[in-house]
């Protein structure tokens, strides 16, 4: 098969949508930055699974790392267009390469960034959808409104009680794992429907690389929000954590054997100012505007005819 | 094999929180039953492959308990399949017509019928002459024992092909 996955409309569609974007932030006074694809020190995230070549450089699975040393040396606002790459994320919805737009914004925080995002959003979905209406939830809230779950004062047996419910069986998994299985099964598919939905203050557990600070009942939450459309997770977002031995902990409890980016960690004990990043799926969000649920049509050439 | 019971995949979506664990979600139908059950699994599981195979079979009799059936390949093997196995197929039994046998570790787990049969019909009110074309129509009972709509003008006697998928006729033979 040597014929494209994607209509030649798909392919303007991609390039009016990233004309939006560029014309977006240079409005904004943000700039457009490239750091390397390959690079000597990869991912901790446990869940990500980095590519490597043979001559020991890993492909990157999102520009963050770099981008983030950048902010370090005080560049000010930056974005990013990049290809990213997963191993092992193949799926109707996923491609192990795919496209992210990755933007932070020196000064503010989770909240302001939010903001933010649904504006750039409606932007960007503007072709498709007249006037998006905005939703917020907390996780906490997402998931006892649609899985009748109290994340906070539920044991780790109700949750994983409730997880092997949506299952189907028992999975072994750890209270995270059973909560993604929560959060997928049950509260994905029924937030609103054409509506921008944030979830945030995840819990504390799944913080990744954002601050964890108190809510306003004292509970330690993850300053971490995610937008999801039409039972697609969008974007993922965080008040960046900034504290360089912080980040040194969460690493070393989650690299499982990988090296970790000690130039990243250098830069944070240089010092990152405070700020808010996010990273957002735009093949996910060309397929919202084409109205498809498969990644294929959005794509020149899937991971089957690459 | 899922919980020692033969099933194949109808669906399977992988599923990915972007910080969370890899899931596939999966629509299994047991291949005994026909029941459609979801899973949910860790990406990277796996399960033991179930040893089924599908062979054409020329239907001989039946003892009453068990339908026998004959492999057209040559090799004169033959299986015994019970009355759960047959399932709706007993409908459409006729001797000598060759039906698709799936096999699970040597035993007669579903038997299919093929797309059409041609059965005769046993029973129906008397036909009407020269009603040809026009809508209208009636029950007839076949030589199996199916029931299925027929036009007004069949008649006892009358040799009728059938869609099995459809359980409709289709003309008069």
């Amino acid at each position: 098969m040597w014929q494209p996955t994607a209509s030649r409309d798909a392919l303007l569609a991609r390039q009016r949508l990233y004309q939006t974007i560029r014309r977006y932030f240079s409005e904004q006074d943000v700039t457009e930055v490239e750091t390397p694809y390959l690079s000597q020190a990869s991912v901790c995230d446990p869940n990500i699974e980095p590519m490597q070549t043979l001559d020991q450089r890993y492909l990157h699975t999102s520009p963050e790392y770099a981008m983030k040393r950048l902010l370090c040396a005080g560049y000010g606002d930056i974005f990013q267009i990049a290809r990213v790459f997963r191993r092992g994320e193949a799926g109707h919805r996923h491609n192990p390469e795919f496209s992210m737009l990755e933007w932070y914004r020196v000064g503010w925080d989770d909240q302001r960034l939010m903001q933010e995002v649904a504006a750039l959003t409606r932007l960007m979905l503007a072709p498709g959808y007249a006037q998006l209406p905005v939703e917020h939830l907390q996780y906490a809230e997402a998931l006892s409104r649609y899985a009748g779950v109290n994340v906070f004062t539920a044991t780790d047996s109700d949750i994983a009680a409730a997880g092997r419910q949506l299952a189907g069986q028992d999975l072994q998994l750890s209270r995270d794992g059973w909560l993604d299985i929560i959060m997928s099964h049950a509260v994905e598919p029924a937030l609103s429907k054409d509506t921008l939905v944030f979830i945030d203050e995840f819990p504390a557990s799944q913080a990744a690389m954002a601050k964890v600070t108190a809510n306003d009942s004292g509970q330690p939450v993850a300053r971490r929000f995610e937008l999801y459309f039409n039972g697609a997770e969008l974007a993922n977002g965080y008040y960046e954590l900034t504290d360089a031995d912080e980040q040194r902990r969460r690493f070393e409890a989650e690299a499982d054997g990988r090296p970790l980016d000690e130039r990243l960690l250098n830069a944070l004990q240089h010092g990152m100012p405070a700020c808010a990043g996010v990273a957002m799926g735009l093949d996910r969000l060309l397929m919202t505007l084409l109205n498809t649920d498969s990644i294929a049509d959005v794509l020149a050439f899937d991971w089957g005819r690459a | 094999m899922l919980e020692n019971e033969p099933c194949s995949i109808i669906e399977n979506e992988y599923v990915k929180p972007g910080k969370g664990q890899a899931f596939n979600r999966v629509k299994l139908r047991n291949l005994r039953n026909g029941r459609v059950v979801e899973k949910t699994f860790k990406s990277g599981d796996s399960l033991e492959g179930a040893d089924v195979m599908e062979v054409d079979m020329e239907y001989l009799y039946t003892d009453g308990e068990f339908w026998h059936f004959m492999a057209t390949d040559g090799s004169f093997e033959q299986h015994a399949a019970s009355e759960e196995a047959l399932g709706e197929t007993i409908k459409w039994l006729k001797e000598q017509d060759v039906y698709v046998i799936t096999l699970f570790n040597g035993a007669v787990l579903t038997v299919a019928p093929p797309n059409f049969v041609e059965l005769e019909v046993t029973e129906t009110d008397p036909g009407l002459k020269g009603d040809t074309a026009n809508g209208g129509n009636k029950p007839a009972t076949l030589s199996t024992g199916a029931v299925v709509k027929v036009p007004l003008f069949i008649n006892i006697g009358d040799k009728l092909k059938v869609d099995t998928r459809s359980g409709e006729y289709v003309s008069r033979v």
